[in-house]
């Protein structure tokens, strides 16, 4: 009989139980609906334990390598440690290590954990700084030692004015993380791959690419950048030498008005990427930025024949203050 | 005899069958409105349950789930009938390419139909 530990207490399950069922036996009601493992509201995190294979059928990729199941049909034959899904993860605290421009309003910040902190490129972490906590998406390689973010000076902002206006180099600097479902998974080398990104939606992808390059992924990558203007771009000499360098690679800057860089494209970004890619079918597509232009795209890419499994869509939400 | 589910492949199938089903759904014009604002995803997870009810597949969903999730938009956003036999089209379609015969394609529109009171609340 296994035990399930949730929120530090036991649970006795019984031979041929689900998680849902025996944790409800004791009263604990866990979000579900369908009972039968399709719609997803039941989603849980193992923290420890084997996940049966049936706990994860129809969850796409990068759940079941984080350890997500689905608690209705997850009936499980040796003990397991588990919380809700949407925990983000533990604090972790180290210094700033670097702080530079990338343009008028964009600075990079990379900071070295205390401790080594496993993740994935392109997952985010919550910046804490006083009560106000922020997400960024992660746009360094683990293998860096240390960890890369983008970050935007927003009018009025509390965490990006003090980023911009006050941090220095080797200042202390504490976080929760890592989370999020936004990253290269191995297995299917020959798949092409879109990376769409608008403003600081550049961080996850930057970090995706070259993961997905050091894993040795030989299928097409085609990123596209795009901000209203030109000034709102940034590493673009960098990632025009990545293109150059990688025969897989295709960079499209894109600006809503105004010029844009050379090999760059001028429109809506979403108008931009169907005309360059009409037919996504066999595409994975990460779409990361602008919550309504992630929306939007989320829909062409879908109809433009990309599987609803293979799209992973990171909208940046902004915290009202 | 096995059901349309299973014919087509079970659970591994499902996710092609609703990217199939949802693309259509998604470009018909006359009823494209009453996802406007819809997590994707989500929504994508609701027409796969859907597809696995109406095809004979394991699932719960009671006809009170199908009225609850319906009633904002027959009463604030005006689905009728007419809606409803849009999507029904597109089912029949969907089944169609996926390679079911006719007279199995009947016995899953008999239960999609067999949902039209509940979805239309009424």
């Amino acid at each position: 009989m296994p035990t399930i530990v949730y929120e530090e207490r036991a649970y006795a399950c019984e031979a041929g139980e689900s998680v849902l069922d025996c944790l409800m036996r004791y009263g604990v009601l866990l979000p579900s609906s369908c009972q039968n493992g399709v719609c997803q509201t039941c989603m849980m995190h193992a923290i420890d334990g084997d996940i049966p294979e049936e706990a994860q059928k129809g969850l796409k990729d990068t759940l079941k390598i984080q350890g997500y199941f689905l608690a209705c049909v997850c009936k499980p034959d040796d003990d397991m440690e588990i919380r809700q899904a949407d925990t983000e993860g533990r604090l972790h605290e180290g210094a700033v290590s670097a702080l530079d421009r990338l343009n008028a309003s964009v600075v990079r910040l990379r900071l070295r954990p205390k401790n080594p902190l496993p993740y994935q490129a392109g997952q985010f972490i919550n910046l804490i700084h006083q009560n106000v906590i922020r997400s960024y998406s992660v746009a360094s390689l683990p293998q860096e030692g240390e960890l890369e973010l983008h970050i935007k000076l927003v009018p009025d902002g509390r965490m990006s004015s003090w980023v911009h206006q006050e941090l220095q180099v080797d200042d202390p600097i504490a976080f929760y993380g890592p989370a999020g479902d936004c990253f290269y998974v191995p297995g299917n080398r020959d798949q092409p791959l879109l990376l769409v990104g608008t403003g600081t939606g550049l961080a996850p992808l930057y970090g995706i690419l070259r993961d997905a390059i050091s894993q040795g992924h030989t299928g097409a990558i085609h990123l596209f950048h795009g901000s209203l203007h030109l000034d709102g771009l940034y590493m673009v000499d960098v990632l025009q030498q990545l293109a150059a360098d990688h025969d897989n690679i295709r960079y499209t800057p894109c600006v809503l008005h105004g010029d844009a860089p050379a090999g760059g494209a001028v429109g809506s970004i979403d108008d931009v990427v169907l005309r360059a890619i009409p037919d996504l079918a066999g595409w994975r597509a990460y779409l990361c930025g602008d919550p309504e232009i992630v929306r939007k795209l989320q829909g062409r890419v879908f109809l433009a024949g990309a599987a609803m499994q293979e799209i992973y869509a990171d909208a940046f939400t902004f915290t009202p203050h | 005899m096995s059901t349309v589910y299973e014919q087509l492949g079970g659970e591994a199938a499902m996710n092609a069958a609703v990217d199939v089903f949802y693309r259509r759904v998604l470009a018909d014009a006359y009823i494209k409105r009453f996802f406007d604002g819809v997590d994707m995803q989500m929504q994508s997870n609701k027409q796969k349950a859907f597809l696995t009810m109406v095809t004979g597949g394991p699932n719960n969903y009671t006809g009170k789930d199908m009225r609850e999730g319906h009633k904002r938009l027959v009463h604030d956003m005006g689905l009728n009938g007419a809606h409803f036999d849009h999507v029904v089209c597109h089912l029949r379609s969907t089944l169609a390419e996926l390679g079911v015969k006719e007279d199995l394609i009947k016995t899953v529109i008999d239960v999609a139909e067999s949902t039209r009171n509940d979805v239309l609340d009424r």
